[in-house]
């Protein structure tokens, strides 16, 4: 049995045949995470300013440019096993530099609120056992975790509910569009103009309190009837939701307040986000955007997109991550002006421009460690195929060392 | 996939009967769920019905690769997400703990796999919509969003 790291499912069950130390064909697992169990198309060689070099020298070089620099940054480390991780804040510490991951303009805002238990949260077994009421909000399960409507949520039976989605589950969607988690949905979808969370949020509220919400009273009245006759509801926030309700998140702690049978579950998306943020929050109390001065201190100034925005970086280390990819046009310039370490199993965009590029194994597939699920449990994974590549966290403490 | 109309806008319509069936429109039926040939039917084979026949044909070749019950998986549109294994209530009554529960299956008398992201049909023999007592079952088109799963 194989652990995928596609999404933050994490799918334990997964079979595979191995042939020349490579993924032939996998079962069960989706299209996604066959894909990421096929590994590279293109593998990433270790280089220093484009020129190809060996994985010692690149290390040398690489940590020779985190020493030189005077404010470096940490960024990535939601595609690393939960050892790196750890690592990666001790560099960060011996560095005094500031560390930030994808959390940073995905989930974190909720994850926050998760960790300092300001929700009241479950596991995904649980959803599977016991919820009765799924509620899907600005989140489209179906594509971003394919299996998550079948192996936890919609579809199963569970100890509780024996008979499943045609009798006793019901799920809910809110969203901007049709989407395919809201097709699935079918007669429970709540269509809302984009932007429109919070009056929705508000709505729903002045339903729960017995008021007449402002409009699309009927149908508002409807879910609001539902969701509090709820035995073991489950609200899965999406990041349509997070990036809408960003300034006040705190209404929906209120509404989460107002439904005492309710939980709620961001759904994320990196396979390990939860990981970073657990240990971030463990060793600091904050789950992102730090900065170690002698002492922690957060600030949203030390966040990726506000820091390229203000250029006041000048190295970066990237781990696992892509930000050429996934952060907007007009903060990217400062990067080609900043020497770039990309420590990465792939060929990406961002290993592109790196001046330093070091191949690291791809966790789940050619090493072990653990991974954070989206619900919080930690799950195990195993090495699958043989190979020489060094593992994210050798390759951190080879550059403390080196340092 | 072709409608029963569709096919019959483009035979004979004389009811000849020489295909066996008492009405053209009983062979469209026919020739959609694979049961008569395009080439069972004479008039279509004569030279003045050519265009008829190419278009014919044409228009049934998406369902040569459906299963002895009529089911077609589109592996372009399947996403593997499981869905239809879990739905299934002949995967849940023959694996409970495996695919009834959302788990993978753990033995191999249920009808679907995913194998390598995409859903593949086996013992089609025991799905609700094969045999004697057969019914009209939908419980694996219901769950899956992008239609990957048809039945002609």
């Amino acid at each position: 049995m194989v652990t995928c790291t596609g999404c933050a499912l994490l799918c334990e069950d997964i079979e595979v045949v191995i042939e020349n130390d490579r993924i032939k064909e996998s079962r069960n697992a989706c299209r996604r995470g066959a894909a990421r169990l096929r590994g590279c198309k293109n593998r990433l060689a270790p280089s220093f300013n484009k020129m190809q070099t060996d994985i010692d020298t690149a290390i040398k070089k690489a940590a020779e440019i985190l020493k030189n620099a005077k404010s470096p940054m940490l960024f990535g480390w939601s595609n690393s096993t939960c050892e790196a991780q750890v690592k990666g804040i001790q560099l960060a510490k011996k560095l005094n530099a500031s560390i930030d991951d994808t959390s940073s303009f995905c989930q974190g805002l909720l994850i926050e609120r998760v960790l300092k238990k300001k929700f009241r949260t479950c596991s995904l077994e649980d959803v599977r056992n016991m919820a009765d009421v799924l509620v899907y909000w600005g989140s489209d399960a179906q594509d971003s975790q394919p299996r998550h409507l079948s192996r936890f949520s919609v579809f199963p039976r569970g100890e509780s509910r024996q008979r499943g989605y045609e009798e006793d589950r019901l799920a809910i969607a809110i969203d901007v569009r049709e989407s395919n988690t809201a097709k699935i949905c079918k007669g429970h979808f709540y269509r809302i103009p984009l932007k429109g969370d919070r009056e929705f949020i508000l709505a729903l509220m002045d339903a729960l309190s017995g008021k007449v919400p402002k409009y699309d009273a009927k149908r508002i009245l409807e879910l609001a009837g539902i969701m509090k006759k709820a035995e073991f509801g489950v609200l899965f926030a999406g990041i349509g939701l997070t990036y809408s309700i960003k300034e006040d998140i705190d209404i929906l702690v209120s509404l989460a307040d107002m439904l005492p049978n309710f939980h709620v579950m961001p759904m994320v998306g990196h396979y390990n986000m939860r990981g970073f943020n657990e240990a971030l929050f463990k060793e600091t109390g904050f789950i992102n955007r730090v900065k170690f001065e002698g002492k922690p201190v957060h600030d949203n100034k030390y966040a990726v997109v506000e820091v390229l925005k203000a250029k006041s970086i000048d190295a970066l280390l990237i781990t696992g991550s892509d930000p050429l990819s996934s952060l907007p046009r007009s903060v990217l310039p400062h990067l080609s002006s900043i020497p770039v370490i990309c420590i990465d199993p792939c060929v990406t965009l961002t290993s592109k421009i790196a001046a330093v590029t070091i191949p690291a194994a791809a966790s789940g597939l050619e090493c072990g460690g653990s991974a954070v699920r989206m619900d919080g449990k930690v799950i195990e994974m195993s090495k699958v195929v043989e190979n020489s590549y060094l593992t994210d966290a050798q390759i951190l403490t080879r550059l403390m060392e080196g340092l | 996939m072709p409608t029963v109309m569709e096919l019959y806008q483009l035979l004979p319509k004389t009811n000849c009967k020489k295909c066996s069936e008492s009405t053209c429109m009983a062979f469209a039926v026919a020739l959609l769920s694979r049961k008569k040939k395009v080439s069972d039917c004479t008039p279509v084979l004569e030279e003045s019905f050519k265009k008829q026949k190419e278009k014919l044909e044409l228009l049934l070749l998406p369902t040569a690769g459906a299963e002895e019950t009529g089911m077609i998986v589109h592996p372009e549109l399947c996403t593997g997400c499981g869905n239809c294994v879990v739905a299934c209530p002949v995967d849940v009554a023959n694996d409970p703990h495996g695919a009834g529960t959302g788990c993978a299956p753990t033995n191999d008398k249920v009808i679907f796999k995913v194998i390598d992201g995409k859903v593949m049909a086996f013992n089609i023999k025991e799905c609700r919509r094969f045999g004697k007592n057969r019914v009209l079952c939908y419980a694996c088109i219901y769950p899956c969003p992008t239609g990957a799963i048809e039945f002609v």
